[in-house]
């Protein structure tokens, strides 16, 4: 009964001009074009600054902070009233004001103080530019005043785990991977069954003898596996474009996913069999993906959002799903490593279709 | 005009009718302001950090408390070698890790230095900036509150000002962008759904043939969407002041000002696609490829446009939304007056003038 079933649904699956394109582009779109989107790098900050200073120091100063590369310097002013007018008009975001007698102060033995005025709109962009300036200004006060035979009494050396040279890209593409799955296999089954309804065919489906466990397993398998192909197109995809491959092992990832696309498919089932219309399903869809991908860790860590925010992300499957590839992929972690992540999904996989398949009501 | 408000009284009925509609329409502000709000949270606490100390002593064991006392970190395990520290990272437990290396308290000072690592999980490369920086600054500070006795460095000291947004809140950023979202999404996506579903179920051909004047009859089912983007543009406004603290600076004439003009814009881009789709689904689809995506990727609401490649910058200059959120965070965040967004207010003009023109030439008053 099952065979015939599944037959039906690639039968109208591969029927459809539009979806089977689209179960490939999407991914490959996606992995080509996000990672390219979604960057929240902070680099070339834009710098202004006041230079009250007559002497050398000040130019070597810009000269340091010039090379530093996080920073470019697009303006000088006089005033800081007119650092504020670069800051409002130009969308630059730091004014550096370096005062009088900086270079005769820097060889006295005085303390000298800089003001920062930072554009603070975009908080991260604020914190870690000025962050990075004042590193930088640290950095060279040491440098100029150390032939003293002052040393700092210890050496911190920062070491940058798994992702060295600190690229963006390579953080959120395993993650945007996840989620690309996530809308087709959480979006097309929502739409499938709902559009059974408003055909009329599910009447039909209703009458015959098929039992209902069986009905939605004819509705979950090929969303598993067009699940497959869509997760095999985005890993050749950041592959091919990005040259970014796991470091753990690729089979891990399937597993991984395997059980995330019936957890993520059985929900979608869930919400087609309480939606009565396509609009309904597709805003109830809309509702519950944007919820789970924010609560997900997505953009930024999952310890950062306030207590509650954490308690309400341990029910998004995303959450768990996000953190195993990322680590598959980035820090070889092993299957050991990620039991929890693992069981909590198959937890998930399980309620979920369970619920599909007790609110799947053979009657209209 | 009285045929004019009964129609637009009947798109009313026809949105509260429909329990899920209007609950989307009233509560996806609400909601969305909640995810951006605390979904995107950039200030860091609490990161987990684990310690490789092979010679635990008095001063390594006062700079591990000094961080964990930090409200940026909280202490998880002291590891025995660089084996279990990597395995920690693996399994998510630490996020960040201080490595000190052997004889650290026989070195402080000398020549070859005792040295400590500040390992951290780099694959989110801005909290490992950021842990990275906060642990040196705490570290550097202890060295400097233990040596006062002695002579030390003078030091050049940064007096940071935060303007506009001195706690660094994220929210400050993302809730003109969810205004500038949700505004787009109702108006456009849910009027046009709404006039192809007349289409579909045929009452459309039933509308056309009554005395009313098709324009008359278009523009009053655009009505109940343009109340409702206002009652969402206060919903926001309003939740994003108590819930989020996020201020209004600047004056609120010129963010409506500014905001109805952008309605405008995006009721008529809602006409021009609910000309072009026949059915909901079409018309679904348009608007959520050809509108939602563009605004949510290239707008600048979250990802910062600067970050992006030249072509996709080029891109973002023709999505409306775009010169929108940044017009209005300037107004409302950084209190600037109206003829500092005088360049925005011109593009949004022009590309509301296209798009009534284009749509009023594309406007059918047959079905075919």
């Amino acid at each position: 009964m099952l065979r015939y079933l599944l037959e039906k649904e690639f039968k109208q699956f591969t029927r459809n001009k539009f979806l089977p394109r689209f179960v490939v582009i999407m991914p490959l779109m996606a992995t080509l074009l996000f990672p390219l989107i979604a960057n929240f790098d902070v680099k070339n900050v834009r710098l202004v600054i006041i230079n009250h200073d007559q002497g050398q120091a000040s130019h070597q100063l810009i000269d340091k902070i010039n090379s530093s590369g996080y920073f470019k310097l697009e303006h000088f002013a006089d005033t800081d009233h007119e650092g504020i007018f670069y800051i409002e008009s130009e969308n630059d975001d730091i004014v550096l004001e370096i005062p009088q007698d900086f270079t005769k102060d820097i060889y006295g033995k005085k303390n000298i103080s800089v003001m920062l005025a930072v554009n603070a709109v975009n908080g991260t962009r604020g914190a870690l530019g000025s962050q990075y300036l004042a590193n930088i200004l640290n950095e060279f006060n040491s440098n100029i005043r150390l032939y003293g035979g002052h040393k700092p009494p210890i050496d911190l050396v920062p070491g940058f785990w798994y992702n060295p040279t600190l690229a963006y890209p390579i953080y959120m593409i395993p993650a945007l991977m996840i989620m690309v799955l996530s809308l087709i296999c959480g979006f097309l089954p929502a739409l499938n069954i709902v559009g059974e309804k408003q055909n009329g065919t599910m009447e039909q489906m209703n009458v015959t003898p098929v039992k209902k466990g069986t009905f939605i397993l004819s509705k979950l398998i090929p969303y598993w596996i067009i699940g497959f192909v869509v997760l095999t197109v985005s890993m050749i995809v950041a592959w091919l474009a990005y040259g970014l491959v796991p470091i753990g092992s690729i089979g891990l990832i399937y597993v991984f996913a395997s059980v995330f696309i019936l957890s993520y498919s059985g929900f979608g089932l869930v919400i087609s069999n309480y939606a009565t219309t396509v609009q309904q399903a597709m805003f109830m869809m809309f509702f519950f993906v944007m919820t789970f991908v924010f609560m997900s860790g997505l953009y930024t860590p999952v310890e950062n959002m306030p207590q509650w925010a954490q308690y309400l992300s341990d029910i998004s499957p995303l959450k768990y799903i996000m953190r195993a590839i990322r680590a598959i992929y980035l820090k070889e972690s092993s299957f050991y490593d990620l039991k929890n992540e693992f069981l909590a999904l198959c937890a998930m996989a399980a309620f979920f279709n369970i619920w599909a398949i007790l609110s799947y009501q053979k009657k209209v | 005009m009285k045929q004019f408000l009964m129609f637009a009284k009947k798109e009313f009925w026809h949105i509260l009718r429909d329990r899920w509609t209007t609950l989307i329409v009233l509560a996806l502000p609400i909601l969305m302001i909640v995810l951006f709000g605390f979904g995107i949270s950039t200030d860091m606490k609490n990161s987990s950090f684990g310690v490789l100390n092979p010679q635990p002593d008095i001063v390594s064991n006062e700079i591990v408390d000094k961080l964990a006392q930090s409200e940026y970190f909280s202490f998880y395990q002291n590891y025995k070698n660089e084996q279990e520290l990597q395995e920690a990272f693996r399994q998510g437990k630490i996020r960040f890790a201080l490595v000190f290396s052997p004889d650290f308290y026989s070195k402080i000072g000398k020549m070859e230095g005792a040295q400590v690592r500040l390992v951290a999980d780099a694959t989110d490369p801005n909290s490992a900036s950021t842990m990275v920086n906060y642990a040196s600054g705490i570290i550097m500070e202890y060295f400097e509150g233990i040596s006062q006795g002695r002579l030390t460095l003078p030091s050049i000291v940064p007096e940071i000002k935060f303007l506009y947004n001195p706690s660094l809140d994220g929210a400050y950023n993302t809730v003109p962008g969810v205004i500038g979202m949700i505004l787009l999404l109702i108006s456009a996506m849910m009027s046009s759904v709404s006039i192809a579903r007349e289409k579909e179920t045929g009452s459309m051909e039933l509308l056309l043939v009554s005395p009313l004047k098709p324009i008359v009859l278009i523009l009053s089912k655009l009505v109940p969407y343009f109340v409702i983007c206002n009652i969402n543009l206060f919903t926001i406004l309003i939740l994003g002041h108590y819930l989020l603290d996020v201020p209004i600076v600047g004056s609120l004439i010129t963010i409506v000002i500014l905001s109805e003009i952008y309605l405008l814009l995006s009721l008529s881009l809602g006409l021009l696609i609910s000309s072009i789709a026949n059915t909901q689904l079409v018309a679904l689809l348009v608007s959520g490829m050809g509108m939602i995506l563009p605004v949510v990727m290239l707008s600048g609401l979250l990802f910062p446009v600067d970050n992006m490649p030249w072509l996709l910058q080029g891109l973002s200059n023709l999505v409306p939304a775009r010169w929108y959120i940044e017009a209005l965070r300037k107004v409302m965040i950084m209190g600037l007056s109206i003829t500092a967004i005088s360049k925005e207010l011109i593009i949004l003009i022009g590309m509301m003038i296209f798009f009534i023109l284009l749509s009023w030439k594309r406007f059918k008053i047959r079905l075919e």
